[in-house]
Formats: C-alpha cells, sequence, structure tokens
C-alpha cells in the first residue's frame, strides 16, 4: 500500500486492515508537507478534524460495523464547498477568514461515510476561470511542469491528486471547472447529470450551470466517490428524485461492444493543438477495436455555445454575488461611523472582488439591463434552447458523444491572463454540456507528441444516463492502461520530496 | 464606434455597487467593448421562433413540507458577521443620520 495506490486499493487495505485510516491520513500529511510548497494545492488543511475523523472510523471498524467502501479514504474539498467551522474562501479576499455555520450536503453525505476531509483547495476565484490564476491566494502550480497552470477553475483539486497528495477530490463544473482540470493533469473527473448531486452548501455562481462533481485517478475510484455524494435532497430545490444510476457497475463492466458512440464534428479542427487531435483520434480507434460504433454527429449550434455562455452566467453571477454585500458575514471595508452602509458595501466590493469577478459582475449587469436584456440574455438563452435540440438529436443516434476536453494541454502560468477572450477558449469543448444539463467525464488519453502534457478525452451522456459515460470511460481506461504498461501519472517527473 | 462607453461602464459599476478607480474603468471598458463584440454573435441564431431555456430541468414552484426543522442558533447566524450588537447584525447607518 502507497500514497500512489488508487482509492479503491486503499479501502480494500482499509478493509483488511493492512493499514488504518490514521495511518494513511498521516501518510497523505506526509506528502502533503513535502511537495505543497511547491504545487500550492490547499488552502487550508484541517489536521486535527481529519485525524479525529479517521481515529473514528478505524473505532467503527475495530468494532466490526458495516462501514462504506470509502471509509477511511481521504479527500480534498474543493473551497467552494462549505464545511462547518472550516474557513471557506472560494479564493477570493471577500471571504477571507468565514467560517460557514453549517455543512454543505456533500460534506455531510462525506463524513456519514466516513471519508476523511484533509483540506480545502485552491481554486479561481467564486469558481472564474481556467487556470486557477484568479485566486486571490495565488496560483497552484500543474505537478507535470510547476511552471503551467493545472487548469480551472478546481486546479487544486486536480494538482492534488496528480501530486498524490489525496486520492480523491471534490470539484464544482459550471463550464468545464472539474473537467478540464482533469484533463490537464492526467486525473479524471465528472460533472454529473444538473441535479443529479446537491447544490446545499456550493456557494453559487452560475446557479442554473453549477454542478459539484467527484474526481479522482481512475474512473472506479470517481465512480465510488460518486455514488456516495448523488441523490435526492430536498435541501436543493433543483435536486432530482430519482435513484442514482449504477455508476459503479459501470465502471467495472469493461464491455462496450455494439455501444454507439458519435464524435461531435464541431469539437475538433480550428483552435485545437495537433498532439491532442491524435491522441483524441488514437483513443477512438481503441473504442473501435473494442467493439464500438463510431458515429459522426453534427451539433451545428455548438458554435455559439461559448458567446450564449459568457452571457448566462455573468448574468447569474452578477445576481449570486450580489450578497458579498459586507452586511451579514465576510469583508468589511471602510466602515468608520461615518460612512453610509452604500458607501461601505462599494468600498467592500471593490477591495474584496479581483478582476475577473469584477469584468463578470459588470459584463452580467450590463446583460440583463434594460434594453440590451432581448439582445444579450434573452438571445443567449435562446442557443441554449438550441444547444439542447443538437443534443437532443445527436442522442437519437448514439448512445454517448465524445471529443477532445480541451484544445490544448497545460499552458504556462502567465501565457493567458491578461486575455479573458483567449483564456475563454479553454472551456469550448465542456460548455455545451453545462447548457445541457447533461453528464460529462473527462479521462486521460496520453500525452501530446509536441510537448508530452495529458490529453484529455471527454465522454457525455444524456440527462440521468450518468452510467454510460462511466461504462464507456471505465473500459477505454482499462485498454489504455494495457497499452501504456502503467498508469498516466507514472509517466509524470516526480516532485521533490515525493514518496 | 465601441459597443460600450466608458460612462456606461461607470454607470453598471454603480449599479453593481463596486467603486472603481479611473485606471479599472479605463481597462474596464476597452476589455468589455472586445467581450462584447464576441458574444453579440448569439443574435445571429436567436430567431424569434426560438423559446428560450432558463433552467435545464422544467422545474416549478418546489416547496417542502411546511414543519419545523432544526435551524441555526443566532449565535451561529452571527458567527460571521463583521459587527453585531445584542443579538443583530450591526450594519452602517442606512438612512444618512449619523
Amino acid at each position: 500500500m502507497s500514497i500512489r495506490d488508487n482509492a479503491s486499493v486503499m479501502s480494500e487495505a482499509l478493509d483488511k486492515k493492512e493499514i488504518s485510516a490514521v495511518e494513511l491520513t498521516n501518510q497523505h500529511y506526509e506528502q502533503i508537507a513535502a511537495v505543497d510548497k511547491d504545487v500550492h494545492a490547499f488552502l487550508y488543511l484541517d489536521k486535527e478534524g481529519a485525524l479525529a475523523q479517521a481515529a473514528a472510523v478505524d473505532k467503527k471498524r475495530a468494532a466490526g460495523e458495516k462501514l462504506s467502501p470509502l471509509a477511511g479514504v481521504p479527500l480534498a474539498l474543493k473551497d467552494v464547498m462549505t464545511q462547518k467551522g472550516i474557513p471557506t474562501t472560494c479564493g477570493s479576499k471577500i471571504l477571507e477568514g468565514w467560517r460557514p455555520p453549517y455543512d454543505s450536503t456533500v460534506v455531510t453525505k462525506l463524513k456519514n461515510a466516513g471519508v476523511i476531509i484533509l483540506g480545502k483547495t485552491n481554486m479561481d476565484e467564486f469558481a472564474m476561470g481556467s487556470s486557477t490564476e484568479n485566486s486571490a491566494y495565488g496560483p497552484t502550480h500543474n505537478p507535470w511542469d510547476l511552471t503551467r497552470i493545472p487548469g480551472g477553475s478546481g486546479g487544486g483539486s486536480s494538482a492534488a491528486l496528480a501530486a498524490f497528495e489525496a486520492p480523491l477530490a471534490i470539484g464544482t463544473d459550471t463550464g468545464g471547472s472539474i473537467r478540464q482540470p482533469a484533463a490537464v493533469t492526467g486525473t479524471v473527473g465528472v460533472k454529473p447529470t444538473y441535479g443529479g448531486v446537491s447544490r446545499y452548501g456550493l456557494v453559487a455562481f452560475s446557479s442554473s450551470l453549477d454542478q459539484a462533481g467527484p474526481c479522482a485517478r481512475t474512473v472506479l475510484d470517481t465512480a465510488l466517490l460518486h455514488q456516495e455524494i448523488a441523490g435526492y435532497d430536498s435541501k436543493d430545490s433543483t435536486s432530482i428524485n430519482q435513484g442514482v444510476p449504477d455508476v459503479v457497475a459501470a465502471s467495472k463492466k469493461l464491455d462496450v461492444k455494439g455501444m454507439k458512440i458519435g464524435v461531435v464534428k464541431q469539437l475538433a479542427g480550428d483552435g485545437y493543438q495537433k498532439g491532442v487531435e491524435d491522441k483524441f483520434n488514437e483513443a477512438v480507434a481503441e473504442l473501435v477495436k473494442l467493439g464500438a460504433e463510431i458515429v459522426e454527429v453534427s451539433c451545428p449550434n455548438f458554435e455559439y455555445a461559448l458567446a450564449a455562455y459568457y452571457l448566462i452566467a455573468p448574468s447569474e453571477c452578477s445576481s449570486n454575488l450580489a450578497r458579498f454585500d459586507s452586511m451579514r458575514f465576510g469583508l468589511r471595508v471602510g466602515d468608520d461611523g461615518v460612512k453610509s452602509a452604500e458607501e461601505v458595501m462599494n468600498l467592500t466590493r471593490q477591495a474584496g472582488f479581483g478582476r475577473e469577478v469584477k469584468r463578470r459582475i459588470i459584463l452580467g449587469t450590463y446583460a440583463l439591463s434594460s434594453g440590451y436584456y432581448d439582445a444579450y440574455y434573452g438571445s443567449a438563452q435562446k442557443v441554449r434552447t438550441l444547444i439542447k435540440q443538437d443534443f437532443d438529436a445527436a442522442f437519437t443516434k448514439c448512445d454517448v458523444l465524445v471529443s477532445p476536453t480541451a484544445p490544448t494541454t497545460a499552458f504556462k502560468i502567465g501565457e493567458k491572463s491578461n486575455d479573458p477572450l483567449a483564456m475563454y477558449l479553454n472551456d469550448i469543448a465542456t460548455i455545451p454540456v453545462n447548457m445541457a444539463g447533461i453528464g460529462g467525464m473527462s479521462l486521460p488519453c496520453g500525452l501530446a507528441a509536441e510537448d508530452n502534457l495529458p490529453v484529455g478525452f471527454q465522454i457525455m451522456s444524456p440527462a440521468m444516463k450518468d452510467d454510460r459515460m462511466y461504462l464507456v470511460g471505465g473500459a477505454l481506461e482499462a485498454a489504455l492502461l494495457y497499452k501504456w504498461g502503467k498508469p498516466i501519472l507514472d509517466f509524470a517527473p516526480k516532485l521533490v520530496g515525493s514518496k | 464606434m465601441a459597443a460600450i462607453s466608458r460612462d456606461e461602464v461607470a454607470n453598471l459599476a454603480r449599479l453593481a455597487r463596486i467603486t472603481m478607480s479611473d485606471d479599472e474603468l479605463d481597462h474596464l471598458a476597452g476589455e468589455m467593448d472586445v467581450i462584447l463584440g464576441a458574444v453579440a454573435r448569439v443574435q445571429e441564431v436567436a430567431s424569434a421562433d426560438v423559446a428560450p431555456t432558463s433552467h435545464p430541468l422544467a422545474v416549478n414552484n418546489v416547496t417542502r413540507e411546511d414543519v419545523v426543522l432544526p435551524s441555526l442558533t443566532p449565535t451561529e447566524a452571527l458567527s460571521g458577521a463583521p459587527a453585531t450588537d445584542e443579538e443583530r447584525f450591526k450594519v452602517p447607518q442606512i438612512l444618512g443620520e449619523a
């Protein structure tokens, strides 16, 4: 047993009492102490709480209690989910020092399952970004190359997995913030069907798009975590009241014979790095070898998805972030006993929000203002309908759709930070999934020839058919593992001090 | 001609309750112009016959049973407040009287 093992292997070792949860937790904190000064995946570590949780799991196991498969396995939590008493910043100065008085439903479920929460991971401020450079607490570095971005907004979670600081992580995905970080770090991330995992306690960015989901180093581990966090929650009015698809069984099935897999014509070509397209095509060829049937599908309105997203998400964000008004929680600036509440609010929001957040609030305020509403927000909502129609038509011809997850491999820190439009293009292949509320997975499909960096393979499945992406992902992962001879992260350079 | 003027951005910042320096306004006005130019293409396909979608799920007025459930205590609810007075949030003056 080592920290490089998968969560499912750790789970077995814990079950057989080859290692205790306390020992396993301590091993991960040792790794964090060794590498996180270089990676900066974590914003906060709750060592005391985690070890107490681990001791409680060990005690239950010793008493012969029936435990969840992930009981005693450590996890990294994106700093956008509330955990009672633990600082939750969303990567923003406006929430610095805030300790939420309640647990998000995802955290409640993790605690009930005995999953050990190591700490909170770095992210782009309020999940707005594709590189984690928009964090007010400094960027996270990609374990494959510390001069490069780990993706975003969930770059802390993806980097923690790739640096073996945690075998499991929670992300949230509004336009690709789980999948794109997974793609550029050689890890696995799933955005479940919208409504599949509760949003209660997920600090809202764009409520009609936000979705929390599982991240790990293998498809099976991701499925095990998915199973623990998914399900109906009466505290989330958009939670789907249906059973969770059996994603664990699906990821173990390894059989895609006769499945129809649609390659989306529009998610290729201009703007896609050659090495990304090559690895994607090789993975598609593997699926053919496994007996799947490839169908080319056209989704013409995907071309407008990025534009529609950068109207809808900022519009919803301008409304959601109005709650950061300095009155009830968070930062308050300029309260000198003379200034009015409005002046204090204005100064607090100037000091507390970073550039990208301000940019999106202003953009959203514009798109929703009278006189411009129909031309911008209204038109974007119509595009959303057209994208849904494209998906509906495509899913009549195939079981899942596939594409590269991101158009390029990890870029250099600083390379795109002064060009918002260039940054937004990172999400071009992931956004359609959020617009339609369906499921999407990214898993590694190789290293690009140009730069030896990981490439992500995206699988999209219809709403509440999340098991299909696990089925295809599990089979593809097994075929690629056989081809490579070892897991993709074993090709990454070893971090200084790493186990 | 620019899609959006610096004055308009200043007005949006006022509506959004964010104080902005002259430098911030200058910078943002330029960026907003570029971004609006790019996102305006949604209008190319948004014809009158397409119905808008505001949400992926067609759910309406979801309510729970009207029963009392445990909630935060006043101390918990006030735990993150920048300022409190007894069991209340203390805020700066709102009516223009010091």
